[in-house]
């Protein structure tokens, strides 16, 4: 076998062995959301058998269907979390991401006095974990009343997600090169126009991932809602799992099911988005 | 079309002055080239004429009106950048029209004069395109098109060919040159390259530390430099320049080498006098391969060693060492040498140049 067939068989395996690990990885990762999807649809016997049963022997749409039956019979106000979580976090991430566009481009295009302490003030922040926040919250928001509503959580919501935004829209604002909004200013557009036709087109997938990052994370909370919100009329889907424990129960078929449709939107929205979430936009912009 | 006068322009970035109060009137439809090296402030002016900088001082005149406050928009200017800074996200087309559209063009008008200027730069058949997808000589004709679509007062060029390989500059400096013939406006065109400056503009502005060293026509800058900075900016392969004293009608090097002093400066050095001889390339050359251009009036023979020479087909550049440096001297017709080669040197001191030591401005009366 001469030197060049031995490469390109070395270069094949070696491809092979690549797809190997990244099923490997793929499946690692994919399988507990497997595992939810499969227990929301088989008896509590089965997913609580030891050594656990990996194909299911019968599956049905019991815990769906209950979930929808209503009070008594089994049944959660799925429909009032489900509008409880989409008012709250779509309205903290609109906010979270216009006020994230606002301190992003302002970070990424201006020098002003203390900028960067107040960019490292902003990062800081993060670093405390919101648990820790949820007990000096709940009192504060006792006293001013706001405990239980869907404003207490949006503004919990959104600064939380404030700092975030700001940074990683910062961050696109600067891959976008000064020059293009010179460029429009001289072309006739006012600062203003410059930004909306011309930067944040080009931010705009950025942006974009800002949002679903922004939306996913309100969505998903668990910790603050856990303590800010108690009545069906503020509680998020994350909180409403809790309906599946009892006393001396834990109804985990249930629990799975209404982990399902919390996923699913979740899921849709990401997928319609990231489409949009297209790099290297700017590139033809400027040399290079 | 319209006069661009600067008064006093100065700009300070807090105590750090970039720009110490330069004062310039360019004429309309003149070609004005800012030349200097990087940090001289070339940038920086004509960002202040475009409305892109603030003024810390001074005035900024465009068609007798004073715009030192007013927004670029307000200007009637257009600019090339650098960069090109094309908006990535339209086509070719709509990169040319995008200030029609926020002017609020009818779209009859704004198609007829995106077509003229396509026709003008060759863009045709490139309209639907991205930026993206154009090479960058494409890009700079974009970027200059979308200045001409605008019909400005003034045109402003910030180094438009400087992204460019050596080919392609020289193909692009040909357009520009000819663009300006035809659409005759006003242009201020910044340039760290003396080349494109000598050759293209009507009078070149030579900058230096903020300040204006000179402002005059290629042919007077190259010929009667007013520093000896200037002498040394202007002109490729650059002047030769070396210290030397007066003494006693000869010029003394440090190495102890004399040459006589040209007669034109006879009258303005006295014997002790510090100053900087120059000569340029052109105005030493092996004996009998040069031309002397002020007519043999003054030739100065002698005999000097080759170290380095490099042959460029029609002239040769020759290296021949003088006062412990080289001296570079364009060979005409050139024949073959050898490094070491001791060669009789014409030196055409008609043409010789003389500054004082000290202020770097020109002996020349």
């Amino acid at each position: 076998m001469d030197e060049n067939s031995s490469a390109r068989l070395k270069r094949r395996l070696l491809g092979v062995v690549h797809r190997i690990g990244l099923f490997l990885a793929m499946l690692t990762i994919c399988l507990p959301g497997l595992w939810i999807v499969l227990s929301s649809l088989r008896p509590t016997v089965e997913i609580m058998a030891k050594p656990p049963v990996w194909i299911p022997q019968e599956i049905s749409f019991d815990a769906y269907i209950a979930m929808f039956s209503g009070i008594g019979k089994g049944g959660i106000p799925v429909i009032e979390y489900f509008r409880n979580s989409l008012i709250i976090s779509v309205t903290s991430t609109i906010i979270a991401v216009a006020i994230g566009m606002a301190g992003g481009y302002a970070f990424a295009r201006y020098r002003f006095r203390g900028k960067s302490s107040v960019f490292l003030g902003l990062m800081l922040t993060r670093t405390v974990p919101g648990i820790a926040l949820s007990l000096p919250l709940f009192f504060l928001y006792v006293r001013l009343g706001i405990i239980d509503t869907h404003f207490g959580l949006i503004l919990a919501y959104v600064a939380l997600n404030v700092p975030f935004t700001i940074w990683l829209i910062d961050g696109f604002f600067r891959q976008v090169p000064k020059d293009l909004a010179e460029a429009a200013q001289i072309d006739g557009c006012t600062r203003w126009q410059a930004f909306w036709q011309v930067e944040f087109p080009l931010a705009g997938p950025g942006i974009a991932s800002a949002a679903i990052f922004a939306f996913l994370t309100c969505w998903n909370e668990f910790a603050l809602a856990s303590q800010l919100t108690r009545s069906v009329s503020a509680k998020t889907l994350p909180v409403g799992l809790l309906d599946y424990t009892a006393e001396f129960t834990i109804d985990w078929r249930g629990m799975c099911a209404l982990a399902v449709v919390m996923i699913i939107p979740a899921l849709t929205l990401t997928y319609i988005v990231q489409k949009h979430l297209v790099g290297g936009l700017t590139s033809g912009a400027v040399k290079g | 079309m319209a006069t661009v006068s600067l008064k006093k322009l100065t700009k300070r970035y807090g105590n750090i002055g970039i720009v110490h109060g330069i004062d310039l009137d360019i004429a309309d439809r003149e070609f004005i080239a800012l030349v200097g090296p990087s940090g001289c402030g070339k940038s920086t002016t004509l960002r202040m004429i475009a409305g892109l900088e603030e003024i810390s001082a001074g005035s900024i005149e465009i068609g007798g009106r004073i715009v030192n406050d007013l927004p670029p928009r307000s200007r009637n200017i257009s600019m090339v950048f650098q960069s090109y800074a094309l908006y990535p996200h339209m086509t070719v087309r709509e990169n040319l029209g995008f200030s029609l559209k926020i002017a609020g063009a009818a779209k009859e008008d704004m198609e007829r004069r995106v077509a003229e200027a396509s026709a003008i730069l060759g863009l045709d058949t490139l309209l639907d395109r991205r930026p993206s997808q154009l090479s960058g000589g494409q890009r700079q004709r974009v970027a200059m098109g979308r200045a001409i679509v605008r019909d400005p007062d003034v045109f402003l060029f910030d180094e438009p060919l400087s992204n460019l390989d050596a080919k392609l500059r020289t193909q692009m400096r040909t357009e520009i040159k000819k663009l300006h013939a035809k659409v005759q406006s006003t242009v201020i065109y910044v340039t760290h390259d003396q080349v494109e400056a000598m050759t293209l503009a009507d009078r070149i502005v030579i900058m230096r530390d903020g300040h204006i060293e000179q402002v005059g026509t290629p042919d007077e800058v190259f010929r009667r430099p007013a520093t000896r900075f200037v002498a040394g900016f202007i002109g490729s392969p650059p002047m030769n320049l070396h210290e030397a004293t007066v003494d006693d009608g000869q010029l003394v090097f440090a190495s102890g080498e004399k040459l006589p002093l040209p007669a034109q400066f006879k009258a303005n050095v006295a014997t002790g006098d510090k100053v900087v001889f120059g000569l340029r390339p052109d105005d030493i050359y092996p004996t009998g391969h040069g031309i002397s251009s002020g007519g043999a009036a003054d030739v100065h023979q002698i005999d000097l060693p080759i170290t380095v020479t490099e042959p460029l087909g029609n002239e040769t550049l020759v290296f021949v060492e003088f006062n412990g440096t080289d001296w570079v001297s364009r060979m005409l017709n050139p024949r073959p040498l050898r490094s070491g080669e001791r060669v009789a040197m014409s030196l055409d001191l008609s043409q010789a140049h003389l500054f004082a030591a000290e202020t770097g401005k020109t002996l020349r009366s």
